[in-house]
């Protein structure tokens, strides 16, 4: 099939509208006999319930979690873009625009990214009238700080629970529509197959997490905001129960897969402190604005740090290596996710990394303390001041800048922050890649939606910061809505779909046989212990650098261990009650698939791009030198997955990029 | 360190259940008390028996998922934090853990830990919204100015993870804290007031028919909280019932 973004024609700024004025829709007496599925219920699946269901659509939501509430979503920190530009400092649709394009390396649709940033501003104008409690000045207009990568202020906040306050809303939004019964809430429901009838996505297979029935439920269109796949890994930020089943679920019956190589390695994440580890914090990138990385200078220091003999504040000034400052002078330690990630793995690699795993680097908050704290002084005219008296002071303003993060690290690693440098790694944060849709938000699979973190769509190579929560809100509230209804005007006369039919049979049946191997497998080694073989798989070579012969094997290694683990896998318990062990088995053997296409995806792309680095396509000479090389000439293009079996197998489309209104640079941050 | 767990065992909602002893051992005092768990399971996998059923997502305090009583306390012994964020440095070589479920009538135990707070989410859907439509037709979010005071105390308010701590270690068992927290993130905000009568009103019912005890002011809910909502929002709470009693 060839594959057709169907990007609507004429000029960016008017194809959005253009095309909505356009666009077929269903009259509100027919949306009463329109069924929807939306499996998902964060900030892309949340609002996408909530909107459908107030424009008339009976929908059917599902969650694994016990409330909608719990999705991943709520675990945001730092914010959410909008071109207001209520700081008055230059920002508008076009520079958002541009911004995400530039800061996603060059490999997103450009048409999606503007109608992207044209909807951003209305998404804070709805998510106040719901009572979200962004932060205010004391005028009481709405606050903004600013983020990695761009020159103006336009990320809007809730504390560091800005996910939280977003998802609440949009839980608010949905639980206004479950009290009319226009939203029937299946919560701790796992959605384990798409049910394709006569080519259209019609239903879906889902079982009870409670009481281990396997349900059938049809519609006439499914939606999937199931989230992104970073658990692939093993380790990350994402929530423990996080998967790529929905997705993987989808694409094996027919959706593509695009740009899976494409994950984002989020700098400042606590580091790994034991094998025991289940899951790796997140520190708020915002730290980068006040806190200096570095690392020691000498090796006989790193060392002296690792033995306990000597303490990071007893190495002075220059016996430290402040790397991101001495390569990247123009941006320092606010160089893009990417760049300041690849930067620790080097140091780390060369020997410097100072805790006992040799996997950290020191942010260190000292000179903003002084600085704030000699600011402070001046403000309240203290002459003179001690310099305990301007720690004091300086520490005040950092506490009441990050106060909840630096308390977070000290629960977690029992260090205080404030005294001592915070140790930080990188981990697996967010996927870029995903489903492939089209600019109606559709898969190849007619009737199949994705949206949210689940899609390929808006970020490129690479997700500048606070813009996922944005784009999870503006294709839920503001996008599908509006595409939907040019596929659903078709379905008037449908009538209900009927779940007793060959295709739910045969969907019903495959995902019984499954749970039953499963339970009766009998073998010998945990879900667990496959999973983190995989991870460790994915992290060594298919991470932050990727090599041709890295990623040979790690195809040929994840086969492997999917091979042994459909042989030894052991789940306690039977398929008639709530067992969890059931639920990872069938979320990794879903990941030992997609890693392999990961791979194989990442060895295709012969290029560095975004969070893609190839260790062959590197710049050799020039000031650039050693930085990650782009190559537009081969590789201006989405790698769209085609399933047909084995991921080994999978078959390339390409969908060509055109950049008509922003022109291809090398991104530089020196 | 080695420890002794005693943890609720139960097969499903309508089996009986009992306590069961166990013994893990070599747990670091880096290690979260979830992943403590995380081992117990995985040497229960191994030995071929089911692992312990325990509700938990996000590891970082902020989905509200995680829920166990420890030693007598919801999210045991560390104060401001969830289960999930709990260390085992909080605990000494050789100690005996009791680990049970959140004990209420309104949250009936589902398997081992998990129970059922379905419950909040009722009382959620009864008002726990502004009615407002998602069109995009909304006015320009500065169009109306709150104050940064206001705004705060709302988000303060707001930061509730739904997790029902409060209920599980409140005497009565009662849910007035949660839903406290709620109907004051909307009592301090000008959208909020619209529908603020039949808001209290309908969310304070609905409490009720769950079977949700009656406050008595003993505040160990606030104590208990790993969110730090305040007391006064029970208070704020108290007066909107009236003033939407005296309307109504
Ligand atoms: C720690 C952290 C901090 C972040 N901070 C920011 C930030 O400051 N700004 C920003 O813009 N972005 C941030 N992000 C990224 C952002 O939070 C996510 O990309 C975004 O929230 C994803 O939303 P979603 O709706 O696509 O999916 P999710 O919120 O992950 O929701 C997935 C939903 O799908 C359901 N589900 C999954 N599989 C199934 C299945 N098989 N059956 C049924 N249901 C299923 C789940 O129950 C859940 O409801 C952060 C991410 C992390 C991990
Ligand atoms: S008020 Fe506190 S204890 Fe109760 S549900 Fe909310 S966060 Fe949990
Ligand atoms: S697991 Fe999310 S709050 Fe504990």
């Amino acid at each position: 099939m060839a594959l057709d973004s169907k990007v609507p024609k004429g000029p960016i700024k008017d194809k959005w509208t253009t095309y909505k004025d356009k666009i077929n829709l269903v009259n509100p007496a027919n949306k009463r006999h329109i069924d929807v599925i939306v499996v998902g219920t964060g900030l892309a699946g949340g609002s996408a319930a909530a909107t459908l269901a107030e424009l008339g659509y009976n929908v059917k939501a599902f969650a694994y979690q016990d409330s909608p509430r719990r999705a991943h979503s709520i675990a945001a920190q730092g914010g959410i873009n909008a071109a207001k530009n209520y700081q008055g400092d230059g920002d508008s649709t076009y520079r958002l625009f541009y911004d995400t394009v530039k800061g996603g390396d060059y490999r997103s649709r450009e048409a999606n990214v503007y109608r992207l940033a044209e909807v951003s501003a209305n998404i804070i104008d709805q998510c106040v009238a719901q009572g979200v409690p962004f932060a205010r000045d004391y005028g009481g207009l709405l606050d903004n700080r600013s983020f990695g990568g761009v020159l103006v202020s336009r990320t809007f906040y809730a504390k560091g629970q800005t996910g939280q306050q977003l998802l609440l809303g949009a839980y608010s939004a949905m639980n206004r529509q479950i009290a009319r019964g226009k939203i029937e809430m299946y919560n701790r429901h796992e959605m384990l197959d798409v049910v394709v009838v006569d080519g259209k996505a019609r239903g879906i297979i889902a079982r009870n997490l409670v009481t281990g029935e396997i349900e059938r439920h049809s519609a006439h269109a499914v939606v999937i905001a199931s989230g992104g796949y970073g658990n692939v890994y093993f380790l990350s930020t994402n929530a423990m129960g996080s998967n790529a089943t929905a997705a993987w679920k989808i694409h094996k019956k027919g959706a593509y897969f695009a740009n899976p190589c494409y994950t984002q390695i989020h700098p400042t994440c606590i580091p790994r402190s034991g094998d025991y580890q289940s899951k790796l914090t997140l520190m708020s990138e915002s730290l980068r604005n006040d806190g200096r990385i570095w690392v020691p200078k000498h090796m006989d220091d790193v060392m002296a740090i690792r033995e306990g003999r000597k303490k990071p504040t007893d190495l002075s000034e220059d016996e430290r290596d402040y790397y991101l400052e001495r390569r990247y002078p123009a941006f320092g330690n606010l160089v893009p996710r990417d760049v300041a990630s690849r930067a620790a793995k080097e140091r780390c690699d060369a020997g410097y990394g100072v805790n006992a795993t040799g996997e950290a680097v020191y942010l260190d908050f000292a000179s903003a303390i002084e600085r704030y704290g000699k600011e402070q002084a001046k403000i309240h005219n203290i002459k003179d001041a001690s310099k305990a008296k301007i720690t004091e002071l300086g520490e005040k303003i950092v506490e009441a800048k990050y106060g909840n993060l630096f308390q977070m690290y000290e629960k977690i690693v029992d260090e205080n922050p404030y005294k001592t440098p915070m140790m930080i790694y990188p981990a697996t944060h967010y996927t870029m890649g995903g489903v492939w849709v089209d600019y109606n938000l559709m898969t190849t699979i007619p009737g199949c939606y994705c949206i949210g973190e689940a899609n390929f769509s808006d970020h490129g190579a690479n997700r500048l910061g606070a813009s996922a929560l944005m784009q999870g809100l503006a294709d839920g509230y503001f996008v599908l809505p509006y595409t939907i209804g040019d596929y659903l005007a078709d379905d008037i006369r449908t009538g209900k779909i009927s779940t007793e039919t060959k295709e739910f049979d045969e969907a019903e049946k495959a995902v019984k046989d499954r749970i039953d191997f499963f339970i009766n497998n009998n073998g010998t080694k945990s879900v667990d212990h496959f999973h983190k073989r995989l991870g460790k798989v994915m992290w060594d070579k298919v991470g932050m650098a990727r090599n041709e012969q890295g990623l040979k094997e790690a195809m040929a290694e994840i086969k492997q261990i999917r091979e042994e683990f459909w042989k030894e896998v052991k789940v306690p318990g039977g398929a008639s009650e709530m067992n969890p062990e059931l639920e990872k088995a069938g979320r990794v053997a879903d990941f030992l698939e997609l890693g392999e296409l990961f791979a194989k995806d990442a060895l295709m792309r012969e290029e560095s791009c975004g969070g893609h680095f190839r260790e062959e396509s590197v710049e050799e000479s020039g000031e650039q030198k050693g930085e990650a090389k782009r190559n537009d000439q081969d590789f201006a293009f989405v790698a769209a997955w085609e399933y047909k079996g084995e991921p080994a197998d999978a078959v390339l489309h390409k969908e060509q990029l055109e950049f008509k209104d922003i022109e291809l640079k090398q991104r530089s941050y020196k | 360190m080695n420890l002794t767990l005693k943890i609720w065992r139960q097969k499903d909602s309508n089996t009986k259940g009992q306590m069961v002893d166990y013994k893990v051992n070599d747990i670091s005092e880096h290690m979260s008390f979830l992943e403590m768990m995380d081992v117990l399971n995985e040497q229960l996998v191994n030995s071929g028996e089911e692992p312990v059923a325990f509700d938990h997502d996000c590891r970082e305090g902020i989905c509200g998922m995680c829920s166990l009583y420890i030693n007598g306390e919801a999210h045991g012994p560390d104060r401001g934090v969830t289960t999930c964020q709990l260390h085992m440095r909080m605990f000494n070589d050789g100690d005996t853990i009791t680990i049970e479920p959140w004990r209420a009538t309104a949250f009936p135990v589902i398997k081992d830990l998990v129970v059922d707070r379905t419950a909040f989410e009722r009382i959620q859907q009864a008002g726990g919204y502004i009615s407002v439509n998602t069109s995009g037709n909304t006015q320009d979010a500065n169009a109306i100015p709150i104050s940064k005071e206001a705004a705060d105390e709302a988000m303060d308010a707001a930061t509730c993870i739904g997790c029902g701590a409060c209920v599980a270690s409140c005497k009565n068992s009662s849910a007035m804290l949660f839903v406290g927290a709620k109907v004051s993130q909307y009592a301090l905000l000008p959208q909020g007031q619209v529908e603020a009568t039949e808001r209290v009103l309908n969310m304070v019912k609905q409490m009720d028919e769950e079977g949700f005890g009656n406050c008595t002011n003993t505040g160990a809910c606030e104590v208990e909280c790993p969110k730090g909502i305040s007391l006064e929002n029970i208070a704020r709470m108290n007066r909107e019932y009236l003033k939407a009693s005296l309307k109504g």
